[in-house]
């Protein structure tokens, strides 16, 4: 029990994906704006994550390994995800169809989103067992919502203060990320 | 190897694209291709003014029917028709709405320049609940500016927020970052209908007002040079202001909060300013009326109450119809005030133009005889409003006052003004210390006659305005104070030939707070009269809703002043669907309330019309608000008030009727205006040099 614990605490907050490792920038800016689409944006991530691990797990184990294939390991995620990622699209679509409003154009953006494929290949790299990859890919796509919830908390209340001209909008998105970035490794010896 | 790779990616890709091809054959959504048509057609600036999730939110709502066709707030008319023609609709015009600052600035606005810390109105105040003293001023850091898309709102050189009508859409982004709630959506109706409250910004002259004219505006915009915009603001609230600027004894100048330092500014001057000039000008400005509801309302009597009822139901939508029982509108206002202080030409513009507005007269129709409200029921009226004034003259309580030569106040002020000429001889006698008693003095003298007036008290406890007396005396009106009538002498033909009356002298004062008059025993003493003028005062006329003889049968309730008895906040009366409001309500009173409360009555129509449900906020001001109330007023310089111009003197207006008194120039007014503090609740504009205020605060 406590090593899933642990699991789950470093994955969420000691390894954070964006602000440990430095994945899924660009929808971590994009979508930071407004409090509602981030939780969107989140929710689809822990979603896709989730699911890109466990069928990529799945690809690995069953389809690459027998084959000896593992070095189109990278190739084969990228495939497998982005038709995940249309599949979601559909799916939203059709069942949660206001969700699928807010996240507009930002779904596209998980097709390329290197914190989905980043989990997936970490799962890999640190050979896990189906059980921990789903826990693990759906701790760490927490991890990248609650990063992504707080910093769309900061810049909501951010639009309306007086900045600077050249700081106003991305300049101070980033700003932002990096100090959160800095507060996020004083969880770095805890585990 | 490459072959081997190349068939393994080409089948994980073939098995995912069988999974898509067939979730897509599952999942297909059926989109209406409207909905993007529409899309495309709104302007996309995803304001969320609209309350959907953005421009596509609301096209799906338009299409799915949960809006309507003009539900953006952002787009134009054209656009709006576009969709509607998507949709297959027809465009319904829909009332704008515009953001309004309500606070009028004051001291505080210049505080925030000294102010460091988070230049944010919501982190000011919960900080400190903000630094200045008012509880609900603008805080004046500019949230408000940064919040909104449109870019329509800029600081003001004095630290308040200026919305740009242009480019104002209403979205409402600015109402929602305002800590302090100073900033609303209103759309004119919603402005119409709005009543005082004590939450509002109401500098006191504004408090007093009882038509609550927004006051600190007007003159601001009056002082900006937007003179068609005070008169729209005025109009707000006062749809006869070449009347009252000419009529008012101004009850707002006796809170102005300028008299501790000067005089109070000339407030009823620069109404009467903007109100001539339009009248002048030779064209009307364009009165808004919201869109047709097809509700029909009688209106019984002309006066100002009936009139400013009916205007703003009219304004609101709906149709009224104006029954009077004399030849022309106008009330007391057009019988009664005589034309030396409101020229009828003046008066028949400014009810020409309101009723323009699509108000259906029928004059010389009287309530009681003509119809009934059972008869108005039967025309299909949907609500009554009853506003005939007070036209019983009250007697003289002596004995011989019905023989001839004599004639009440009203009934001799009417006659004249019908051009009846009635007759006066060389020396008439007026009774009594009101305005009607000066009216009809004063009209008296420039008929020709000598004129005396004989009042039971002294000059200083005389009801008429000051001005009034002044002019009295100017013309060569004679005085006799401390006398009261006693008796009516008639000749063998039953003609009045003098007047008996008693001395008088003053003993304690009464519940009035004016000491009673005491008549003197045995001080009888006698003055010839060709006419007599009892003008005591005067009382509502309710024959008309009773029938001959039996007062018991008048359907509503009555006071012991033959008031008629309603509720004060709605007046609606004891029978539902029928209100009242003017001096048939309050007892003889002035214009500017027959008018303010005609609006009240309006609004109350309005809802019953509407809803059925009359609503009186909580917070609603009726008295003075205390805290508000000052008694000396810091570091403001002193500039004299302007003085209006008399167009004719003295000894020439006892022979003429032409108007007394003139208008402003635009210099005078400017100036005038700029001796306004614009006060709020506790605020006030100090004049005061910076620098100095620098050093005092020690910043
Ligand atoms: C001589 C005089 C001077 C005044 N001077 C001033 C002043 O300087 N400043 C000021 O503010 N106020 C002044 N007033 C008071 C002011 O005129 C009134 O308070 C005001 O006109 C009241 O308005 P109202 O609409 O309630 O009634 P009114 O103006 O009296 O109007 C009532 C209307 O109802 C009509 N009517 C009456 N009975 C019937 C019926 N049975 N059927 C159909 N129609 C009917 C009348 O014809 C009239 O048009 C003065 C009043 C008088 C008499």
């Amino acid at each position: 029990m406590q090593e899933y614990f642990l699991l789950f605490m470093g994955a969420m907050f000691v390894n954070n994906i964006v602000l440990a490792q430095y994945l899924g920038n660009c929808p971590f800016i994009g979508t930071s704006k407004e409090s509602g689409v981030a939780v969107g944006m989140g929710g689809a991530v822990v979603f896709v994550a989730v699911m890109a691990a466990a069928i990529t797990w799945l690809v690995q184990r069953y389809i690459l390994l027998p084959f000896g294939l593992d070095y189109l390991q990278t190739l084969a995620f990228i495939l497998v995800i982005a038709s995940l990622v249309q599949f979601v699209e559909m799916f939203l679509k059709k069942m949660i169809p206001a969700l699928y409003k807010s996240l507009g154009i930002f779904l596209p953006l998980i097709t390329t989103n290197c914190a989905v494929m980043g989990i997936a290949l970490i799962c890999q790299r640190e050979e896990m067992d189906l059980l921990t990859t789903v826990l693990f890919a759906f701790a760490s796509g927490m991890g990248f919502m609650i990063a992504l919830i707080l910093l769309a908390g900061i810049r909501e209340k951010l639009a309306v203060r007086r900045l600077p001209m050249a700081m106003r909008g991305t300049p101070i998105g980033l700003v932002l990320a990096g100090l959160m970035s800095l507060a996020f490794f004083a969880f770095k010896g805890m585990i | 190897m490459i072959i081997t790779s190349g068939l393994t990616l080409f089948s994980i890709g073939l098995g995912a694209a069988t999974i898509l091809s067939v979730a897509g054959r599952l999942l297909y959504v059926k989109e209406d291709p409207r909905i993007t048509r529409i899309e495309e057609a709104l302007p996309g600036a995803n304001c969320g003014g609209c309350g959907f999730p953005g421009c596509s939110g609301a096209a799906a709502a338009i299409v799915a029917n949960k809006a309507s066709a003009s539900v953006c707030i952002v787009a134009d008319a054209e656009t709006n028709g576009v969709v509607a023609a998507i949709m297959g609709q027809e465009v319904v015009e829909r009332e704008p709405e515009l953001a309004m600052c309500d606070c009028t600035g004051g001291q505080r606005a210049t505080d925030t320049f000294y102010y460091e810390g988070a230049f944010d109105c919501r982190a000011a105040h919960q900080l400190y609940g903000g630094s200045k003293s008012c509880p609900s001023g603008c805080l004046g850091f500019g949230t408000c500016v940064r919040a909104c898309s449109f870019n329509a709102i800029h600081m003001g050189p004095d630290g308040l927020p200026v919305i740009d009508y242009d480019e104002c859409k209403g979205c409402g982004s600015c109402v929602d970052v305002c800590p302090r709630g100073v900033i609303g959506v209103v759309g004119m109706t919603a402005r119409l209908l709005h009543l005082n409250q004590t939450t509002d910004c109401l500098a006191p002259c504004q408090q007093k007002c009882p038509a609550q004219i927004d006051i600190p505006k007007y003159i601001s915009q009056i002082k900006m040079g937007d003179l068609d915009g005070a008169v729209a603001t005025i109009r707000e609230r006062n749809p006869l202001l070449v009347i009252c600027s000419r009529v008012c004894p101004r009850p707002c100048e006796t809170q102005c909060r300028r008299q501790h330092v000067d005089e109070p500014v000339g407030i009823n001057m620069l109404k009467r300013f903007v109100a001539d000039r339009e009248l002048r000008s030779g064209v009307r400005l364009p009165i808004p009326c919201a869109k047709d509801t097809g509700k029909k309302i009688a209106v019984i009597g002309g006066g100002p109450a009936g009139l400013s009822c009916a205007y703003f139901l009219r304004r609101l939508g709906h149709h009224p119809t104006i029954f009077d029982a004399m030849p022309e509108l106008g009330g007391q206002t057009r019988y009664g005030i005589p034309e030396y202080r409101l020229p009828k030409a003046d008066l028949d513009w400014e009810i020409q133009g309101i009723l323009d507005l699509g108000i259906s007269v029928k004059v010389n129709t009287k309530f009681g005889v003509d119809f009934t409200l059972e008869t108005l029921k039967e025309e299909g009226f949907d609500a009554t409003f009853l506003g005939i004034g007070a036209w019983q003259a009250s007697g003289m309580y002596a004995e011989g006052e019905d023989l001839d030569g004599v004639m009440g106040g009203i009934e001799f002020l009417t006659a004249h003004a019908l051009g009846q000429k009635p007759a006066i001889g060389d020396h008439v006698i007026v009774v009594g210390g009101g305005n009607t008693a000066i009216d009809a003095a004063r009209t008296c003298i420039r008929l020709g006659a000598e004129v005396t007036l004989m009042y039971r008290r002294t000059r200083t406890e005389m009801p008429a305005d000051m001005e009034e007396i002044v002019g009295a005396e100017e013309e060569g009106v004679q005085f006799e104070f401390l006398a009261a009538p006693a008796r009516v002498i008639g000749d063998e033909n039953g003609r009045a030939t003098h007047l008996e009356y008693y001395e008088m002298e003053l003993g304690e004062p009464d519940n009035s707070g004016r000491r009673r008059p005491v008549k003197k025993e045995g001080s009888e003493k006698r003055m010839a009269a060709s006419l007599i003028i009892p003008a005591i005062g005067q009382k509502p006329d309710l024959s008309c809703l009773y029938e001959e003889g039996d007062e018991e049968s008048c359907p509503l309730e009555t006071t012991r002043w033959q008031t008629i008895l309603a509720n004060e906040d709605t007046f609606e009366t004891a029978i539902p669907g029928i209100f009242t409001a003017g001096d048939v309500y309050t007892g003889p009173d002035l214009v500017v309330s027959a008018i303010g409360d005609g609006r009240k009555a309006a609004r109350s129509i309005h809802y019953y019309i509407t809803q059925g449900e009359i609503p009186i906020p909580d917070a609603t001001q009726r008295d003075m608000i205390p805290h508000t109330l000052f008694k000396e007023i810091n570091n403001v310089e002193r500039k004299d008030r302007a003085v209006l111009s008399h167009l004719c003197h003295g000894d020439e207006r006892n022979c003429t009727f032409n108007e007394v008194e003139g208008p402003l120039s635009e210099a005078e007014a400017r100036a005038e205006a700029d001796r306004c503090l614009r006060c709020g609740l506790v605020c006030y504009d100090e004049t005061i040099d910076q620098q100095e205020y620098r050093e005092k605060k020690n910043i």
